[in-house]
């Protein structure tokens, strides 16, 4: 079991003006499964890349187990790794595939043989095993890639985008079993994807990037319930947060003409304007006026099938609303809205980092 | 089946039949004529069956001044060609890509420009450096210019093959401890075969069949088409026959040979 530790990392593309990543520090500890999620170009995929020791950082320090590994070739860093296209060897059978980085560490030819048939089985492989990857579907390629990562029992297991090619019934699947195997395993895992959902259902922690940066790092409802700035919430969650502007006065927030108390904490704040972000399952919705609620209009109604999603029109401002399946909604339809106080988040509008108590 | 898709599959398949036909008779008729007696060849109506076969043209033409030794010759050019081809434009056709380096679209334009220079022009320049080096008059001198030639195709044929090879499965095979020259023996060359096969087959056929270099460069140690050549005018026409299977046959033995590596190896195409 492993850590792995990076300190410092900024990498910068021959050709590129930005920075890849910018001094991003981030610890997995032993046994965790750490989640990189962002929009592409967030730099995810580069961080990976130089723990797997297949990209070079310009400055900082990977290390491994304690272990300063920035300057060792990958094969020295005793991790393993699926590739977003599976990159099995196509003139390779299965077996051969699966047994590849036991081969090349010249582990002896029978135990090869055992280790690579209890892979095989783990990932439901068995029967598949003298068939080129040619002759296989996608989902069975991707199980070839995972069934070769986990057999070699390395410390580090790294996965770049592993579901992405998937197509979304088998994506969702295999997901859970992904969940499940590396979980059994312990094995301590850096996990990239640009799927918020995957991200979330499958994290121990998630680290959210934006530009080269780590913007939040925390567990997975953490990240989701407390955004630390509005990209985060944005990106986070389907439907994203909705955030509106909201004008602070008197110990009251005006959204148009409607108002509500504003916490406590806020009371300090007076630059005037602040941002309210609320998820869409946070905002409870009646057809029927209540003192204390504010008047809305349905503009868009979706139905989910477990839900309702509304697109409603507050003041000049659009939220996303989720309601119960049965709720009766049509477009055009005046409807009420309230938000629990406590479920309610606050941005400063400049800068979009929350403002918090703390 | 529909009647339209029929008539298209009829279509292709006559195509087919015609272009094998045009590639087969003129083949087939230069062995008829190459085994056929001297005399049979100048009977009229011409018989197109093999009813009278015989060795005596051919064995005529192989015990002949210079057919042996420039076939040796030949042999020795050919797949010297092949290796010093296949050496230096396998790894310039790998770096052509997978890397981006300084000058690289350059390089790639000056690779086609080599062909764009008659032969001659190359030869004579080439002769008197070869003169002066004790190159001239040897196998080796031919080999070189022909390597010179068939660069171009060995460099852009492996290049556009390494190229359908992703860099992730050598990268994988990084990951799962192989060196950066074992990933490419174990992963990248294995799916190459078939390109590099083709590389070799049209740096083989060039050597094969390029007569002008070839002449300039030797004087006794001609190749069999140089040396076929030469004599082919002053020669009868059963020699000139024999002298075309001659040429023809190990071509043919070549391309049958590297066919194997071409047709995709597992079963089903590469992806």
């Amino acid at each position: 079991m492993s850590t792995v530790v990076m300190e410092n990392l900024i990498k910068t593309y021959s050709g590129g003006d930005k920075r890849a990543t910018d001094d991003v520090s981030l610890e997995v500890a032993d046994g965790e499964f750490l989640v990189l999620v962002g929009p592409s170009g967030c730099g995810k995929t580069t961080l990976l890349r130089m723990v797997a020791g297949l990209e070079t950082p310009d400055s900082g320090t990977v290390s491994i187990d304690g272990r300063d590994v920035t300057d060792l070739p990958a094969r020295e860093r005793g991790l393993s790794m699926v590739f977003q296209s599976y990159a099995i060897f196509p003139h390779m059978r299965v077996r051969q595939n699966i047994g590849f980085g036991l081969t090349m560490r010249k582990v002896p030819k029978d135990e090869v043989d055992r280790r690579v048939k209890r892979a095989a089985e783990l990932l439901q492989l068995s029967e598949y095993l003298d068939r080129y990857p040619a002759q296989l579907s996608g989902g069975q390629r991707q199980r070839v890639a995972v069934a070769r990562a986990i057999v070699v029992d390395a410390a580090v297991l790294l996965m770049d985008e592993p579901l992405s090619n998937l197509d979304a019934l088998l994506r969702l699947q295999f997901r859970a079993e992904l969940k499940r195997i590396v979980s059994q395993l312990g094995t301590t895992t850096l996990y990239v994807t640009h799927d918020q959902a995957e991200a979330m259902s499958l994290g121990d922690r998630v680290a959210v990037m934006r530009e080269g940066k780590v913007a939040q790092l925390g567990a997975p409802l953490e990240v989701y319930d407390r955004p630390a700035d509005q990209f985060v919430g944005g990106f986070l969650g389907s439907p994203p947060m909705n955030f509106l502007t909201a004008r602070l006065r008197d110990g009251a927030l005006a959204i148009g003409d409607a108002s509500l108390p504003a916490p406590d904490h806020l009371s300090t704040w007076d630059a005037g304007d602040v941002v309210v972000g609320v998820r869409a399952e946070n905002i409870q919705v009646s057809s029927d006026a209540q003192p204390g609620w504010v008047p809305a209009r349905v503009e868009v109604v979706e139905p989910t099938g477990a839900a309702l999603l509304l697109t409603v029109r507050l003041a000049d401002e659009q939220l996303k609303v989720q309601a119960p399946a049965t709720f009766p909604a049509s477009p055009d339809q005046a409807v009420h809205l309230r938000a629990e106080p406590s479920a309610l988040r606050f941005y400063d509008p400049s800068t979009g980092l929350a403002l918090t108590t703390r | 089946m529909s009647g339209p898709r029929r008539w298209r599959r009829a279509a292709v398949q006559a195509a087919c039949v015609a272009v094998t036909l045009f590639m087969g008779v003129p083949l087939y008729l230069i062995t008829l004529a190459a085994l056929s007696s001297r005399e049979s060849l100048n009977r009229f109506p011409l018989p197109l069956l093999p009813t009278d076969p015989s060795t005596e043209t051919m064995s005529t033409f192989l015990r002949s001044t210079g057919v042996t030794g420039g076939f040796i010759n030949s042999l020795t050019v050919g797949l010297g060609t092949v290796v010093l081809a296949l050496l230096v434009g396998v790894p310039a056709g790998y770096a052509v890509a997978r890397y981006a380096f300084r000058g690289k679209d350059t390089y790639q334009l000056f690779l086609l420009l080599v062909r764009a220079l008659p032969i001659v022009v190359l030869s004579v320049p080439l002769a008197r450096v070869f003169l002066d080096t004790g190159l001239y008059d040897t196998t080796y001198a031919v080999m070189l210019i022909h390597t010179a030639l068939a660069l171009p195709t060995t460099v852009l044929i492996t290049a556009a093959i390494f190229v359908g090879v992703s860099r992730e499965q050598e990268e994988a095979a990084m990951i799962f401890g192989a060196s950066a020259p074992q990933a490419f023996l174990r992963v990248v060359a294995p799916q190459a075969l078939p390109g590099i096969a083709a590389a070799a087959m049209f740096a083989f056929m060039l050597s094969w069949n390029e007569v002008l270099g070839a002449t300039v460069l030797t004087l006794n140690q001609r190749t069999l088409p140089a040396q076929v050549l030469t004599t082919l005018s002053d020669s009868p026409l059963a020699y000139r026959f024999a002298g075309g299977l001659a040429l023809v046959l190990p071509a043919v033995v070549f391309i049958a040979v590297m066919r194997r590596y071409l047709l995709n190896m597992w079963g089903t195409t590469l992806r």
